[in-house]
């Protein structure tokens, strides 16, 4: 497994870059995964969908929730998903928050 | 009297009972199954409508042909469940009592709509638009743009249509290596793949679709593909998730909150698909231990996730999957003595028949609960890894 360092902390990422051990995250690898992802700064808004993600992952084997589950979750609508975390929501979520990114099923 | 209830006569629900009214002790028992639809639909056939290799005649049959005798239809929809008080009300103001509850519940005019308009279509862009995940039948969207690209050859007028597939997901499909494949697949047929694409509307008259992040993707026909839910029922009856699924345990059915519910098929919160090839497996699996269950002895978690369906591709081609839970589609053999091997995640002439065939199995061997001689739990032989 690759390791990376984020914000002075050596962590373990995935091939896509995704933190595997959600453990090992803190607010400040947080940041810095934003700034890499074009988010400069992280307000309220971002870290009420951030903070709800990481709540709801151990329930969902360290996944980050699907962008219906976030929308039901936060009360944000998928627009202003789409304005807070610009392209893709649930992914650019589930990377800041040191998550898995949501899976599909086939 | 012990009752069983089971809520939607469709794939899963008829499987059901067909199976347990053999493996329950009818004096002992008493199987009740309730829809508000009297026809029963091949679901999978629907593919076919619009490019005319079947007509409607070839996907309906009425669902009482498939309920065995000792079993009581009741032809009503259900308006809420009562799990604390073990029953459920129907919207004609009747009060069914229940042991044990199971359900399932999805158009053909869509697919017949489709028939005519493509008859006299003289090209363009088709657009192949999946809404949001999950749906129904995740190959089933790849299975019509491969057909439609085989049906414009066949008119003469593939070189006046551009086929395009906008997808909420990276790539053609959920599963990595899938996607590889048939990406590649779509790339060879001149499908364009617009993955990540999460549409908020369609404007009609300007007959574009428009995406969250306000790009716009513009066609001439659009096929969309919905949202798979559970049934309304199931909000209403507070059972449900976000999506009106209601939770279960993925290996047994049983509901996490009820004891006395069950739920396979679409009302389901196991994390796989919701087609009618999940549920043949599942059925399998469920029924053993419902039968454990009831007689006091504790469910194997048996159900792996396993189901396997035919993707067909045009020109008389498809591919076979095969995966449960744990394993993705892989490319390789699938082992079936005197009639096999098919190709897994190839195309193939074999793979095609084995689709053209699997209708008589549906409507003859599947719904009657019969088995196939194929393992429930799924088998790495044949897979390449």
């Amino acid at each position: 497994m690759a390791t990376r360092t984020i914000a002075g902390k050596t962590v373990q990422v995935n091939d896509e870059g995704f933190m595997t051990n959600p453990s090992e995250w803190t607010k400040e690898i947080g940041v810095e995964i934003a700034t890499e992802e074009g988010i400069a700064t992280l307000t309220d808004a971002h870290w009420k969908v951030i903070d709800y993600c990481r709540s709801t992952a151990p329930s969902l084997n360290g996944k980050s929730p699907t962008l219906r589950q976030i929308t039901t979750g936060t009360n944000i609508s998928t627009k202003e998903l789409f304005a807070l975390f610009p392209k893709g929501p649930a992914k650019k979520v589930a990377h800041i928050a040191g998550l898995g990114k949501p899976e599909g099923c086939v | 009297m012990k009752k069983l209830l089971v809520l939607g006569a469709g794939t899963a629900g008829t499987m059901v009972v067909n199976r347990l009214c053999r493996m329950l002790d009818c004096d002992e028992w008493q199987i009740t199954i309730v829809d508000p639809h009297e026809t029963h639909y091949y679901q999978p056939g629907f593919l076919f409508i619009p490019f005319g290799m079947y007509s409607k005649n070839d996907v309906v049959k009425p669902k009482r042909d498939f309920i065995p005798a000792g079993v009581q239809m009741i032809k009503a929809a259900a308006d809420v469940i009562e799990p604390d008080q073990n029953r459920v009300k129907l919207t004609d103001g009747r009060i069914l009592p229940w042991y044990k509850s199971i359900y399932d519940f999805y158009t053909i005019e869509g697919a017949l709509a489709l028939a005519k308009r493509l008859r006299d279509w003289e090209g363009g862009r088709l657009v192949v638009n999946v809404v949001e995940n999950p749906i129904k039948c995740p190959v089933a969207p790849l299975e019509f743009i491969m057909l439609a690209d085989w049906f414009f050859h066949e008119q003469g007028i593939r070189d006046r249509v551009e086929l395009i597939y906008a997808t909420p997901l990276s790539g053609a499909f959920t599963k990595p290596i899938a996607a590889k494949h048939l990406g590649d697949i779509l790339e060879q047929k001149n499908v364009k793949v617009v993955p990540d694409f999460m549409v908020e509307h369609v404007d009609p008259d300007a007959r574009k679709l428009v995406h969250y992040d306000e790009t716009e993707l513009e066609y001439d026909l659009l096929v969309t593909v919905p949202l798979n839910m559970g049934d309304d029922l199931i909000a209403r009856s507070s059972l449900g998730d976000e999506l009106n699924y209601v939770p279960v345990d993925k290996h047994t059915f049983l509901s996490n909150q009820h004891p006395n519910i069950f739920v396979l098929g679409d009302a389901a919160s196991v994390p796989t698909s919701k087609a009618g090839s999940v549920a043949h497996f599942a059925v399998d699996c469920f029924a053993e231990n419902f039968v454990r269950y009831t007689d006091g002895l504790e469910m194997h978690p048996s159900f792996d996730g396993h189901a396997n369906c035919f993707i067909e591709s045009g020109f008389g081609k498809g591919l076979l999957i095969d995966f449960n839970y744990d394993v993705e589609p892989l490319p390789g053999r699938y082992p079936l003595p005197g009639v096999g091997p098919f190709t897994l995640l190839q195309e193939s002439e074999m793979n095609h028949w084995g689709k053209m065939m699997f209708r008589w199995m549906y409507w003859n061997i599947l719904l009657k609960g019969q088995e196939l001689p194929l393992p429930a739990r799924m088998s790495m032989s044949g897979k390449w890894k």
